[in-house]
């Protein structure tokens, strides 16, 4: 007792007025806001936009599935792919998709590794669209094989003739690579939801939403007891998911990689492919939360500090895409591989330039403009920026996928490819499967992580005045 | 009295602020309660100290799991591949474990994550849905902006006057008894 009173007290400066930090919650709001705003976008009426969302996002999502039956009903061929091109729209569309899911974990799980507690705003929607995204990526490889009923011969089942699956191919390797990827994150997401569940059910009104909200919250009481063990298991959920998001991406790319075909069989492709997927990503979650924060009023929790350093993360993993098309061009130079060379002279200069270029500017150009504070911070030019990010990035696997195989040694095998009317609205219309989830989920479940947002303000601090703290020792 | 404590679950304390409680959830510690908890909206700074808590040890669930993972992965791609149905494809060696790390890298993350989640439910006896505090209502404020400490009528120093006086004096605005 004596020899703690007798310790010399340290006087610790305040930081000067220019390194203090924005909060993360602007205006100093109270803890019961955050759950009010919060919470109440998914309580009360619904609003009108919201409706004008939802109804052309499930006519579109309707229309994808028409895609896909018609597809099954009648075959492949319905889609433009042919030979020399025998994968095109299909792959380049599960990996657009699957790369966008990418930054749900990486704000989820990377950013919480390393204590970027501004996380805390946009993890919950961002893991929410990697599920989403998941899903929609999960589609593409599963038509594309053609004979639908087949498809069970991925997994690991013994097929009529008591054949395993061969675990030598890559192909393989994705299936447990992105169904782990989805089951993962879907428990990352519902961990994180279960504090935030328990405080939809103290708000719930009606008897059918007590109930699931208090069904899903699983008798949760924010008792310490249990918060000791579940800090402990989301830091062991977020170790776990930093090496599988590094290792989900570089497998997809391992489906190219491991091929012979000039263009693809490139060691530079698990780095690359894992920087594309997070710049995707990014942009995705900018496209969709720009306007969510204005439409829900939660400009005060999504604020003008977190879109900028979404916008730093864009350009960090943009230039780091635009190295690797480099790169990719340096190798094939010194290399010395004439057919290599080819390949990439072809996708610059060749029938395909197009795409090729539109890739450059989108990807590589406008990113750029992110070193500007005036750019990253002005709210209407990030949101136009980031939808060229996704532009860019589809353009990408395209390039990457088509152009490749469509001249490969004999140039009587030469082609090209064009896509149907098929093609496109099957992809049109995943983005509405994408939406539909996506509304529905903001609907009904917090959009926001509120008990995280909570702990991160000043008003959780013990050791903080507006914590309750009187000073003085602790 | 006695009779009265056998329908009572335990005694509620309501704090305003995460510092009150804190230093709240100390005075309790010291005073020797074994059956009490803190109850706060989110993960209070220091709070396991200030009641006494260990270490959690969910990551030894996490770790069995991994294990289980990574050896199922193995001997599945061995069993099918070489053991019971052996095909050379492309001159490859019926089995490596070079190239059946992916998928056993992949078992490993996923194993580990439902050892993870399960174990945490274990250590937590979660779910469970139905509990004294939750039929509350005063409660319901743990979930958004107040801050609790229930003391059970089960611990060996619990006295009806003793314990509310501490809680009291332990600056808590609000005591209750909650019921069974």
């Amino acid at each position: 007792m004596d020899a703690t009173a007798e310790r010399p007290v340290v006087q610790v400066a305040a930081p000067p007025i220019e390194l203090e930090r924005e909060p993360l919650v602007l205006k100093q709001r109270s803890l019961a806001w955050i759950s009010d705003t919060v919470a109440g976008i998914a309580e009360g009426k619904t609003p009108t936009w919201w409706w004008a969302a939802f109804i052309p996002s499930f006519l579109v999502m309707t229309m994808c599935f028409v895609m896909i039956a018609y597809l099954i009903s009648t075959g492949v061929g319905v889609w433009g792919l042919n030979h020399p091109v025998g994968w095109a729209w299909d792959i380049t569309n599960f990996v657009f998709w699957i790369g966008i899911g990418h930054a749900g974990t990486l704000i989820s799980a990377v950013l919480f590794l390393l204590r970027q507690k501004w996380r805390t705003s946009i993890n919950r929607s961002a893991e929410a669209m990697t599920l989403f995204a998941v899903v929609c990526a999960g589609i593409f490889p599963l038509i594309h094989v053609g004979r639908i009923w087949l498809a069970w011969w991925l997994f690991p089942l013994p097929n009529a003739n008591g054949i395993w699956p061969q675990f030598r191919s890559p192909l393989l390797w994705d299936v447990f690579a992105v169904s782990t990827y989805g089951t993962v994150s879907l428990l990352f997401w519902y961990v994180g939801l279960i504090p935030d569940l328990a405080t939809m059910r103290d708000r719930a009104k009606t008897v059918l939403r007590k109930f699931c909200y208090g069904f899903f919250a699983l008798g949760w009481t924010g008792s310490n007891r249990h918060w000791r063990n579940y800090e402990k298991a989301y830091l062991l959920l977020a170790g776990l998911s930093t090496p599988l998001v590094l290792s989900v991406h570089s497998i997809v790319s391992f489906d190219f990689a491991v091929s012979q075909v000039p263009g693809w069989h490139t060691t530079i492709f698990p780095p690359y492919f894992v920087a594309g997927a997070i710049f995707s990503g990014f942009g995705m979650v900018l496209t969709l939360l720009i306007p969510l924060r204005t439409l829900c009023k939660l400009e005060d929790v999504i604020t003008v500090r977190h879109v900028e350093l979404m916008g730093k993360v864009i350009l960090a993993t943009g230039s780091m895409v635009g190295y690797a098309y480099g790169m990719e061009f340096f190798i094939a130079w010194y290399g010395g591989n004439p057919y290599e060379l080819y390949a990439f002279k072809n996708r610059a200069f060749g029938p395909y330039w197009w795409a090729y270029w539109t890739m450059i500017t989108c990807n590589v150009i406008s990113p750029q403009l992110f070193w500007f504070k005036k750019i990253r911070t002005n709210i209407a030019i990030v949101f136009i920026l980031s939808i060229f990010v996704n532009i860019g990035m589809w353009f990408e696997r395209f390039v990457i996928i088509v152009t490749s195989l469509h001249r490969d040694y004999l140039p009587s095998n030469w082609g090209y490819f064009k896509p149907t009317i098929v093609d496109i609205l099957t992809f049109v219309g995943s983005f509405g499967l994408f939406l539909t989830l996506f509304l529905l989920f903001m609907r009904f479940l917090p959009l926001i992580a509120i008990s995280e947002v909570k702990g991160v303000t000043p008003l959780a601090d013990p050791h903080h005045p507006l914590g309750g703290s009187k000073g003085g020792h602790h | 009295m006695s009779t009265a404590a056998s329908r009572s679950y335990g005694i509620l304390a309501e704090f305003e602020t995460p510092a009150d409680v804190m230093h709240a959830a100390e005075k309790v510690r010291d005073a020797g309660y074994k059956k009490w908890d803190v109850h706060t909206p989110f993960p209070v700074h220091g709070m396991d100290q200030a009641m006494g808590l260990k270490n959690s040890v969910v990551g030894y669930f996490t770790f069995a799991g991994g294990i289980t993972g990574l050896t199922l992965g193995m001997s599945m791609i061995w069993f099918m591949n070489k053991f019971d149905y052996a095909i050379v494809v492309g001159g490859k060696p019926l089995f490596s474990p070079l190239y059946a790390f992916p998928v056993s890298y992949e078992m490993t993350i996923l194993l580990g994550a439902f050892g993870t989640l399960f174990g945490m439910f274990a250590l937590n006896r979660l779910p469970r849905l139905h509990h004294p505090l939750l039929k509350n209502l005063r409660f319901r404020g743990a979930t958004h902006d107040k801050f609790y400490i229930v003391i059970e009528c089960g611990d060996s120093n619990y006295s009806s006057a003793e314990t509310r006086a501490l809680l009291e004096k332990a600056g808590s605005k609000h005591i209750e008894i909650v019921e069974e």
